[in-house]
Order: structure tokens, then C-alpha cells, then sequence
């Protein structure tokens, strides 16, 4: 199982609790992981990556193991932690502060 | 006995406020979707249960939320869980795409920015949710960059009306430094195909059809911060209201001026008469009365708050040009709020009662169509909406 872990609103948005468990089929990549993830709260599309271009919204950044994943390609294999689920996936939005 | 509901939208999430039709005391139910922006709130004419929030986020982006039971709880169409990884999305009710198939839509142009160049269409937010006269589960969008969106399944999915965007002055829109929205929607309720659209800042435009054709109806209008105080287009307009019993009568709150049109937008001509300041963002008009009408005055476009520090209401009960303060309940020192587009409306009940939100987080409320005024909550977050729904 893959482990995800939302920010705050997008948790609240899903109605979910901590973490968001998922079975991905197949490479786990950025990709194959968002898919799962909209695909079981379809409320959470668009709101992570844009609905056309499938770009990462600009206030979010990906991490996982102490790694910056941001800018990595959405094809390029998470972790084997991740993969393994002994590490989650982080959504993380930037800070709102002031 | 009949009641009202009033739905706010704000900064930081929604609000609903009710009482009954003596309007004195108030139930205040929410925060609902806190921490979220929420543009606007609005319900179904003929189901007062079906309620429409917009909630935007510039980290999360659009969210459209819908209530079948007055605002209690709240879903999101594109739907709850589906079952298993892999499941099929239930709809895309967040999803606003600008239509450019060959078939429907028309080309994404681009619009005018800041500084003069050309820029291209990017979709930020739903700014206003008008739901159709007739069917609670059609909707119409106005979103920014300005363009008109609408729902026929209660929200689940969302299609560009792409006559609006495309009709020909596009390019030459652009944005306020609030963004550039369609920020206004009215329905013709004596015409089906008609209805009125405002843009900050294009101006004003008129469909016949439906929404398939549009033309602006800015004719009258002066704006001397353009180059051509006189153009078609690129005038900051900021409300437009009507009497539902006439609706060729348009009354209007320009960036400057209180405007006026008696051929449903055809011509405008000015009615700021005695007005302490013709800026402002608010209008509306009185249910019973088509000829009275409200404002808020701004003391002007860079000191967004009341002159004088005194936080006034200004009635017309000719339709324009003479117009009094109405002040008692209201703070008449060292207010400094200010009264956004969206945040004034009015309710049906015999004795009309009027309501307007402001950026420091009161609601106020009069149940006798201005003549006095109270509080109903002080402290919520900038308020950035108010609508009324008048109970039965």
C-alpha cells in the first residue's frame, strides 16, 4: 500500500482523516500515484495538479524521504520506501504566514 | 411563519445566518469550508434548499459545493467516494476549461493585460453563481479570467458558453486589480433567452439567446482613467442590478458613477446626483419598489473606505439623483471598512429588509428597508458575499 499524506484543506476536502492509503498497480511513479489517489477522491482533481496540463499547482511541492520530488519527472519511479509503503508520499502546500 | 437566510461568503469560509420573518434575533450556523475562500453562496429561486458555493484556494484552486438541505451539509458534485483504487471519477465539477473545439468554441485569444500587451486566458475562479429561474439543477458561472460557464446537472460538470468570451472586444478586456471577473449575472425572468453579464473591466454585455450571441452594451458610459473615456469596451464596471418586474431598467455602480438605463442597457446616462461619492461597489434594488434603489459610497478608487470615516447607506427613491443617508445603527466614526461587489442584497418579505457585509466582518441588517440598522455578527473574516433567501 502506498501512504499519502494531504495538507490540512485537502484532507478536510476529502473527508479523510491521516493518512490516505492506496494500492497503485503497476510503477509506482508521481503519476500513477495522483491517478490513484483522484481517481478514489474524485473531489481532489484539479485541485493538486491542473486539470489540463497536468502541471503541479504552483503552491505545492512533493516530498518523500527527506527528498524534494517537485521537479522531478511525473514518470521517474518514487522511492522504495515509498513503493514499499515504509515511506509516504507528501503533498505539501508552501506556508501561509504574516 | 416565514424567515430569511442569509448565505456569506468569505475569506475564510461561509456562513449562514437566520431568522424569522422579524428579522431581531439571528442563528448564526458555520464556519463551513473554513479556511477556504468562498467567493460566493447563492440558491436555487424555486428550491430554497439547493444552495451553490463557490471555494477557491490559490494553493488548491476551484471547488464547487452544493447543499440540498439549506446549507446543513454539503457535497461536492463530482461525488463521495468511489469504490477502489482505479474507480471511475464521478464528474469533474471543479473543472472550468475554456471551450476551443472547433465545433463550439472559438479560439482562446488573448486579453489585454496590465501594462497594455496582450495576455493569455487563464482560469482563476468562479467568482459568481447564478442559478436559472426555472431549474434548480441549471447554473451559470461567471469566472475569471472573465467568461460564462454553465452547469445543467447540478454542478457535475461545467461547459463554457464561449459566445461571450469570443464575440469580438475580447482582446481588448482587461483586468482590475482585483482580477478580471465576471462578476455580475442577472436573469431576464419576463425573457427566457436574456440576460446581462458585468465585467471588470470590459463592461457590461446582453444575450437574446441564451448565451449564445453577445453585445456590449456600453453606450453612455465615461470612464476617464481609459484612453477613450467613450470606448465600447474597458470600462470598470462593478454591480449591476434590476427589478425582476422590469427588468429594461439597469441601475448600475460604475468603478466612478451611479448609472442608469431604461432600454436594458442600450444607453446609460448618470444618476450619482447628490451622492457624498459617486465610487463604490454595491447596488441594489428594493424588492417592492423598482425605483428605490442603494448604494455604499467609497470615498474613492485609492482610499477603498466610507468618507469621513462614516459608514452610510444611501437610499433613492426616485430611481437616481436624490439620494439620503441612511446612517442610524451604523458606526458614524472611525469606520474604515469597505463594501465589496458582492456583498449587498435584499430580502421579500412585506416590509423589505436589506443587508450588506463589509471587510471587516460585520453583516448588517435592516428590516425596514434602510431606515435602521443593526448588526447580525461583528466579527467574521472579511466578508466577500451576501445573499438573502427569503423563506417561505
Amino acid at each position: 500500500m502506498i501512504r499519502v499524506v494531504l495538507p490540512y484543506h485537502l484532507r478536510t476536502l476529502a473527508q479523510v482523516g491521516g493518512e490516505v492509503m492506496l494500492e497503485v498497480e503497476g510503477q509506482v511513479t508521481r503519476r500513477s500515484v495522483l491517478d490513484a489517489l483522484e481517481a478514489r477522491y474524485p473531489m481532489l482533481r484539479g485541485t493538486i495538479r491542473d486539470h489540463v496540463t497536468q502541471q503541479r499547482r504552483p503552491f505545492l511541492r512533493f516530498f518523500a524521504c527527506q527528498q524534494d520530488l517537485s521537479h522531478e519527472l511525473p514518470d521517474t519511479p518514487l522511492p522504495e520506501a515509498v513503493a514499499s509503503g515504509a515511506e509516504p508520499f507528501l503533498v505539501i502546500g508552501a506556508i501561509a504566514g504574516g | 411563519m416565514s424567515g430569511v437566510r442569509v448565505l456569506v461568503g468569505t475569506r475564510k469560509g461561509a456562513f449562514t445566518l437566520t431568522s424569522d420573518g422579524k428579522r431581531e434575533r439571528w442563528g448564526v450556523g458555520g464556519p463551513y469550508f473554513g479556511g477556504w475562500e468562498i467567493y460566493h453562496v447563492k440558491g436555487s429561486p424555486i428550491d430554497p434548499n439547493r444552495l451553490y458555493a463557490s471555494q477557491t484556494s490559490d494553493w488548491f484552486g476551484q471547488i464547487i459545493q452544493r447543499s440540498s438541505d439549506g446549507g446543513k451539509t454539503w457535497e461536492t458534485p463530482a461525488g463521495p467516494l468511489t469504490p477502489g483504487p482505479y474507480g471511475f471519477p464521478m464528474g469533474q465539477s471543479n473543472k472550468f476549461t475554456y471551450d476551443t473545439t472547433p465545433e463550439t468554441g472559438r479560439p482562446l485569444t488573448t486579453h489585454q493585460w496590465y501594462d497594455g500587451t496582450q495576455h493569455p486566458w487563464e482560469f482563476k475562479r468562479v467568482w459568481h453563481l447564478e442559478p436559472s429561474l426555472s431549474d434548480p439543477d441549471t447554473v451559470y458561472a461567471g469566472v475569471e479570467d472573465a467568461a460564462l460557464f454553465r452547469t445543467s446537472d447540478g454542478g457535475r460538470m461545467w461547459q463554457e458558453l464561449p459566445g461571450l468570451r469570443g464575440h469580438g472586444t475580447g482582446p481588448k478586456w482587461q483586468p482590475g486589480a482585483g482580477g478580471m471577473g465576471l462578476h455580475t449575472i442577472l436573469l431576464d425572468s419576463k425573457n427566457p433567452g436574456r440576460m446581462f453579464g458585468a465585467i471588470s473591466a470590459a463592461g457590461v454585455f446582453r444575450t437574446d439567446d441564451g448565451g449564445q450571441t453577445w453585445q456590449a452594451i456600453n453606450r453612455g458610459l465615461k470612464s476617464s482613467y481609459i484612453p477613450d473615456p467613450n470606448a465600447e469596451v474597458g470600462h470598470c464596471v462593478h454591480r449591476i442590478a434590476m427589478h425582476r418586474s422590469r427588468p429594461n431598467v439597469l441601475f448600475m455602480q460604475k468603478h466612478w458613477d451611479v448609472m442608469r438605463s431604461d432600454d436594458a442597457g442600450e444607453s446609460w446616462h448618470e444618476v450619482s446626483g447628490n451622492l457624498p461619492s459617486d465610487f463604490g461597489f454595491v447596488i441594489d434594488v428594493h424588492a417592492h419598489e423598482p425605483d428605490t434603489i442603494y448604494v455604499v459610497p467609497i470615498k474613492s478608487d485609492s482610499e477603498h473606505f466610507p468618507p469621513e470615516g462614516k459608514l452610510r447607506v444611501y437610499r433613492s427613491r426616485t430611481g437616481g439623483n436624490d439620494w439620503e443617508a441612511l446612517s442610524k445603527g451604523l458606526p458614524q466614526s472611525h469606520c474604515y471598512v469597505d463594501v465589496l461587489r458582492e456583498a449587498m442584497a435584499v430580502d421579500s418579505l412585506d416590509s423589505c429588509g436589506v443587508y450588506f457585509g463589509t471587510t471587516g466582518g460585520q453583516v448588517y441588517a435592516s428590516a425596514d428597508a434602510g431606515d435602521t440598522w443593526a448588526p447580525i455578527v461583528q466579527n467574521l473574516p472579511p466578508v466577500l458575499s451576501v445573499e438573502v433567501q427569503t423563506l417561505p
